[in-house]
């Protein structure tokens, strides 16, 4: 039967079922035309048969008959075998090798469109021995013949120097005198060529830089000639050969003066004439902002770039807001100042339908952040924040929680930021904030009464939010008597009675919303209390004395010790449960704290979350510090151009690395985390006077990173020792790593908080 | 899936399909080595990804390690596969070319001319892209060229 009658048929079919028994009727008379019907018979079979291909059913028993037509001197025939070939055949099967021959021969066909054919399914399929192979034809294509054939033979021969790098040197001297050609699509397809032998070997890049005028003359003319009607996409002429163009001159510029002085103007030019209505002019444009982010220009044009992006911002169109979030976020750190006039508009993209779209808005908003606007960014991210799909959530708690860290206006203000957080999304935020926020509030003194006022009255709506509860617990059991003093100059006074506190407590300990870590938390909230109130200590006793029977075996044996306080050891509980001292984290580079005094000796039979607070550096406040401290702080783009040489060279990263010198364990703590590079501190031996650490790098990028080396500077009163590292290579993929041992020695066991500044360097590939 | 990652930043693209709203394939066209069984489980993952996405969202979705640029035309989905730096808009538009030039070749198309003249399609999609990158963005030359071959038939 005739194909559309076929398809008529399949389509008819109802089910499944009965689709496989159409098709595998057709495929057996298929398979018997294969056999003995003639050419034209063959071919339509064939044809057939690659319609049921498309469906997805196997149909690989062609293969043989694609090489056979192709050999066909027939151009309908031929044309079926090229298609199944490029359909059934590709690099693994060896029926492909068969084919060589024939294309060959194609390729120097009288006819074009057979040139045409075998050029098309070579660049298509074409495997490193094929390319090998034909190389010599496609480059002879490419000086010879009508513009028809050189269109199809560039791309062929980026294909094949694709598969085999080597041969580009081939093809290197034809692709200049491409250049001068005046048909759009050949001119196309050089540029495309040449960029591919830019990328590909550096020496090649040197050579073509000198034709930068040459490239700008051309895009001059696309951009000024009135009308090209064969190529005007809605108004501009020809914008996929602009974009070309300008993704060239991009690598050509990129870190090279003289070529970035030589499109200066035309990149202005292109920049302030193009019509951003439509979007072919917007990607023009934004190809044009990509370019001269990347290469040399002046500050004018980096200003002008920035306003195009502003500009995109605005648009209607969605797809162009989001590419220039995309945009914006990468240039953030360097041109932040041109990036912050366009805050009120990327504050408003968080409220887009579109996730993507509002995630880019996220991390642009949190990077936008400064102290200056701290306030009025807060309230939108707040606001955001109890809005957002849940998949951003903690993103955003986080992102706000580095916010406030570097730059609170006041602590009441930063303990308050904290608590609303907590209130709308505590289920995501990360473990550590209970300690750092236990930590904060014991530093802000003067603001007890307030916070403890404040998380009681949280606590009393809503005990669901373990992190709050467990910091609510905390506060009272440590503040409980600010508490029943009932009166506090930041909040309307409320009169709260032991009663009421105890009752609060004890709701947390019984229901079953409470993790077990939480009524850890208002067990031992409930005992301190024992010491702050007077009236009801009886009911706490029995409350503790309940719980020495509780099956969560950490719950017990906490009651079953304070028990023992009450009787055994009730001359001790007033010392043991006394107010806590201020607890410092050994971190001179918080905005908000004052690194006041030394630590003391901590009572061993405090609560252990406390001691996590103490110990814990989350990694991230360290790469603040990282831009506090004006670290030169080159992120490692992903450079357009990847060469085999390594061309990104060490970005100097200043780390501040904190270490106290307490007779504490301190558990192995990463400090640096950034582009895959990570660096851990594992504490290995602490004396007195002496503290060994040992610094490992790991690296989690597809490249190597070569010339690791690590170096650390340490105040007078210290001495350091660094012995041999391990290497200085990290393998790629986490495979290894490098580590190192250091000695720290304080002989004058001065007590104040050791800094250590430690700097990176390193090549990546 | 290793085979999708060629080299670090190879910026070709990757495949185009044409995919209709219950996952049927139009047009399936490769430009990077891939596996039977590994081209029937992109087919699946990117209309799996395409259709819960409606007019509020962008055309650009981040898949594997690349992005899809996508546009909707009646019942049919245009998918292309590029890399995360490129251009968006730049293929947004090659897409829109690329139906508008079907659009002249069958006279105003619709679902079912891609279907019945499915080798046709095919025609049309290598005389505007090749070897992975856009070819001829021209509309009257390709239709010229296409009007030629078919006189060849």
């Amino acid at each position: 039967i005739i194909m559309h009658e076929m398809i008529r048929v399949i389509r008819s079919a109802r089910t499944q079922g009965e689709e496989r028994g159409i098709i595998q009727r057709e495929c057996a008379d298929i398979r018997s035309q294969f056999r003995q019907g003639d050419n034209g018979e063959r071919s339509h079979s064939l044809a057939k048969l690659l319609y049921v291909h498309m469906l997805g059913y196997p149909a690989h028993f062609g293969q043989m008959e694609c090489v056979r037509l192709i050999a066909s001197p027939r151009y309908s025939e031929k044309r079926i075998g090229y298609l199944g070939a490029m359909m059934l055949l590709d690099e693994k099967q060896d029926a492909s090798l068969l084919i060589t021959n024939s294309i060959k021969n194609d390729l120097s066909h009288s006819s074009q469109y057979v040139q045409s054919l075998a050029l098309c399914t070579l660049a298509c399929m074409g495997s490193a021995e094929m390319c090998r192979d034909l190389a010599p034809e496609i480059e002879r294509l490419l000086r010879a013949s009508h513009s028809y054939i050189k269109k199809k033979a560039t791309l062929c021969a980026v294909h094949i120097i694709r598969k085999v790098p080597e041969l580009a040197e081939l093809f290197t001297p034809s692709a200049r005198t491409l250049l001068s050609e005046k048909n759009h699509g050949v001119l196309h397809g050089a540029v495309v060529l040449i960029t591919e032998l830019c990328e590909r070997n550096p020496d090649t890049l040197v050579q073509f830089r000198k034709a930068v005028p040459e490239l700008v003359q051309i895009m001059k003319g696309l951009v000024t000639s009135s009308y090209s009607p064969e190529h005007n996409v809605a108004g501009i002429s020809d914008p996929f050969l602009q974009v070309r163009i300008l993704r060239l001159l991009r690598i050509l510029g990129h870190n090279n003066d003289t070529a970035s002085d030589a499109m200066n103007d035309l990149l202005a030019q292109v920049a302030t004439n193009t019509d951003s209505s439509k979007t072919a002019g917007s990607a023009v444009l934004y190809e044009t902002v990509l370019t001269i982010m990347d290469i040399n220009s002046e500050s004018g044009l980096r200003v002008l770039a920035v306003n195009i992006l502003g500009r995109f911002l605005l648009n209607n169109d969605r797809n162009i807001r989001y590419i220039s979030m995309t945009s914006l976020q990468k240039i953030v750190q360097t041109d932040h100042n041109a990036v912050q006039r366009h805050r009120g508009t990327i504050v408003d993209c968080l409220k887009d339908q579109d996730t993507s779209v509002k995630r880019r808005a996220l991390e642009l908003s949190l990077a936008l952040v400064s102290a200056v606007n701290i306030r009025s960014m807060m309230k939108e991210l707040l606001i955001f924040l109890s809005v957002c799909p849940p998949e951003l959530r903690s993103q955003t708690a986080s992102g706000i929680f580095n916010a406030a860290e570097r730059y609170s206006p006041s602590k009441r203000w930063h303990i308050d930021t904290i608590l609303h957080v907590l209130t709308t999304a505590g289920g995501d935020v990360r473990d550590e904030t209970v300690p750092n926020l236990i930590q904060l509030i014991t530093t802000a003194s003067e603001l007890h009464c307030y916070t403890v006022h404040k998380l009681y009255r949280a606590l009393i709506k809503d005990i669901a939010q373990q992190s709050l509860v467990q910091v609510a617990c905390w506060c009272i059991g440590e503040y409980g008597d600010l508490l029943l003093k009932g009166e506090c100059e930041e909040i309307e006074p409320v009169q709260v009675t032991e009663d009421d506190i105890l009752d609060a407590l004890e709701t947390v300990l019984q229901s079953h919303m409470s993790s077990p870590a939480t009524r850890g938390f208002a067990l031992t909230a409930t005992m301190k209390l024992s010491t702050r109130i007077t009236d009801n200590v009886d009911r706490i006793r029995s409350i503790v004395s309940i719980y020495g029977s509780c099956i969560d075996l950490e719950l017990q044996q906490r009651a079953v010790e304070y028990n023992a306080l009450f009787k055994k050891y009730d001359h001790m509980r007033a010392a043991v449960l006394e107010r806590m001292p201020v607890m410092d984290k050994n971190s001179p580079g918080h905005t908000n704290g004052d690194t006041s005094g030394e630590i003391k000796e901590p009572d061993t039979s405090k609560p252990k979350p406390v001691e996590a607070g103490l110990l814990s550096e989350p990694a991230s406040q360290v790469c603040d510090l990282l831009d506090l401290l004006g670290g030169t702080d080159t992120p490692l783009q992903p450079s357009p151009a990847p060469t085999s040489t390594p061309t990104t060279t060490s970005s100097a990263d200043l780390l501040d690395l904190l270490g106290g010198l307490e007779i504490k364990p301190v558990p192995t703590v990463s400090v640096y985390e950034k582009n895959g590079l990570s660096l851990k501190i594992q504490c290995d031996k602490q004396t007195e006077t002496e503290v060994t650490v040992t610094l490992i790098a790991s690296n989690s990028t597809q490249n190597d990173i070569t010339n690791f080396t690590l170096q650390a500077a340490v105040p007078k009163s210290v001495q350091l020792q660094m012995k041999a590292p391990s290497g200085n290579v990290i393998p790629a993929h986490g495979l290894g790593q490098v580590t190192q041992t250091v000695l720290l020695n304080n002989p004058n066991k001065a007590s104040l908080p050791c800094f250590r500044f430690v700097q990176l360097s390193f090549l990546l590939n | 899936v290793l085979s999708l990652t060629v080299q670090p930043r190879c910026k070709i693209i990757r495949f185009i399909l044409i995919q209709n709203r219950a996952g049927k394939t139009r047009l399936a066209k490769w430009y990077m080595q891939f596996d039977d069984d590994e081209k029937q489980k992109l087919i699946e993952e990117v209309h799996a990804v395409v259709t819960v996405r409606d007019a509020k969202h962008t055309n650009f979705v981040e898949f594997r390690n690349f992005k899809i640029i996508y546009r909707r035309y009646a019942g049919l989905y245009f998918c292309i596969c590029v890399d995360v730096t490129d251009n968006n808009l730049a293929y947004l538009e090659a897409i829109h070319n690329f139906v508008e030039v079907l659009n002249e070749y069958f006279h105003n198309v619709c679902e079912l001319d891609l279907v019945f003249n499915f080798y046709k399609v095919y025609t049309v999609v290598d005389e505007m892209f090749l070897a992975g990158e856009i070819r001829e963005t021209s509309q009257t030359k390709v239709l010229k060229q296409l009007l030629m071959l078919q006189s060849l038939e």
